[in-house]
């Protein structure tokens, strides 16, 4: 390439803005062109020239430095507020986060409480050498049995046609509160069935339910109809499924 | 403070001015405090605070003077004429009793080739930089770039030779 196709790169290649392969063309050409050379290192030196003639010439006095600082200093108030906004939303939510660990920890406790209580009876009534005050395996026998005796009435499930019998039926007590506790069987296992009336809190099972392992004991426990239903047991979990979902579409018939 | 040593000199420059540089100064921290929120991070702040600076200058007395006076030139889309220059004075600009010769042909430079070489030279900005600085496409910074050094050589080169024949 001829010398007068270089100079109009000379600037762009002294600028650093030129193209890599561009760059060691040029490298190329200065190489081999004495002319070209003197005439980089004489922009070079012009560069240099007015960097040092120009840069920092004029130097801002130490007054209107203390001005500016001060004008800037005194602008942002809104970082204060800012701030202060900050570190309440942090404290509210530190406050927040605290009351719902404290909740759910309590909810848990609570929770745990009542399996423990439904574990206790599920065992003391197995033990018993009468372990239900109604001995029935028809629920049209079981449930009037209830009546005068618990607050609510329920439905039972037809077990025709199913591995399970009910065995009868007793009054429980729960939290203060009276309750059906039912007996199934299945396959030499017993099943506690517990009907109680539903607390406030009880409506976050909602009938969309499955099986939970609880004390060693496998649990399946929803709200159904404002009553509180627990199946509770040592048979498999598919069992407690099953008697659950017959229970459930009972409730569902009325 | 960032870049307050830098935008003073450069605001001198534009305004060849004392006093009216410190208001530009001033006038582009408030506008940059206000408008902060305007300010992309990620894109050049360097950039963007020239752009205020520059765009108080354009609006200010001196500054609207100054655009009006500079020439209706088509320089920014021709093509740039480079001729070959054996008689450079640039190494006689090496010289710092010479830097007034320097300073004065920049003083007498129309704006945009004055703020268009300071940002390349003194500032070393990239192409792309005074692109965003200036508002214009970076083909166009070069093209002005080369032009005002021409413009500044043949400004030194009167000078000098008006010093020797003095």
């Amino acid at each position: 390439m001829a010398c007068e196709q270089w100079q109009p790169q000379l600037d762009s290649y002294l600028d650093n803005e030129l193209s890599v392969e561009a760059m060691r063309s040029l490298h190329a050409h200065l190489r081999t062109c004495p002319a070209c050379t003197a005439d980089a290192l004489a922009r070079v030196q012009f560069k240099r020239s007015i960097k040092a003639a120009v840069g920092g010439r004029f130097a801002p006095s130490a007054e209107f430095r203390a001005k500016i600082q001060k004008s800037i200093a005194a602008k942002p108030r809104w970082n204060w507020n800012f701030g202060w906004k900050l570190a309440t939303a942090a404290l509210a939510l530190v406050l927040f986060a605290g009351a719902v660990t404290s909740y759910v920890g309590k909810q848990s406790l609570e929770r745990q409480q009542f399996y423990t209580e439904l574990a206790d009876l599920h065992v003391a009534t197995l033990g018993s050498a009468n372990p239900v005050d109604v001995i029935s395996t028809d629920r049209h026998t079981v449930k009037p049995w209830f009546q005068g005796k618990i607050p609510f009435s329920f439905n039972l499930p037809e077990l025709q046609g199913t591995d399970f019998t009910l065995l009868g039926g007793r009054v429980a007590y729960v939290g203060q509160s009276s309750g059906a506790h039912l007996i199934y069987q299945i396959r030499k296992h017993e099943i506690s069935v517990f009907i109680l009336p539903a607390a406030g809190s009880d409506s976050v099972f909602g009938a969309d339910s499955k099986v939970e392992r609880r004390q060693t004991f496998n649990v399946e426990d929803w709200t159904q109809g404002g009553l509180r239903y627990v199946v509770f047991g040592d048979s498999s979990a598919d069992d407690i499924q099953k008697l659950s979902a017959l229970l459930k579409a009972a409730v569902e018939q009325k | 403070m960032p870049l307050f040593e830098q935008l003073y000199n450069f605001a001198h420059w534009l305004s060849k001015n004392r006093e009216e540089a410190e208001d530009l100064v001033q006038e582009t921290y408030a506008k940059a405090l206000r408008g902060f929120s305007s300010y992309q991070p990620g894109t050049n702040f360097r950039a963007w605070m020239y752009r205020i600076l520059r765009n108080t200058f354009l609006t200010s007395r001196t500054g609207l003077k100054a655009t009006m006076t500079v020439p209706l030139e088509t320089d920014d889309d021709g093509p740039v004429v480079v001729v070959a220059d054996s008689q450079t004075p640039e190494s006689i600009l090496l010289d710092r009793s010479n830097q007034q010769v320097l300073q004065d042909a920049l003083q007498q430079l129309p704006l945009h080739y004055r703020e268009v070489l300071l940002l390349c030279e003194v500032e070393e900005m990239s192409y792309q930089e005074i692109a965003e600085t200036l508002g214009i496409p970076a083909g166009t910074v070069m093209s002005r770039l080369s032009r005002a050094r021409s413009a500044l050589r043949g400004l030194v080169r009167e000078k000098l030779q008006g010093v020797q024949k003095g």
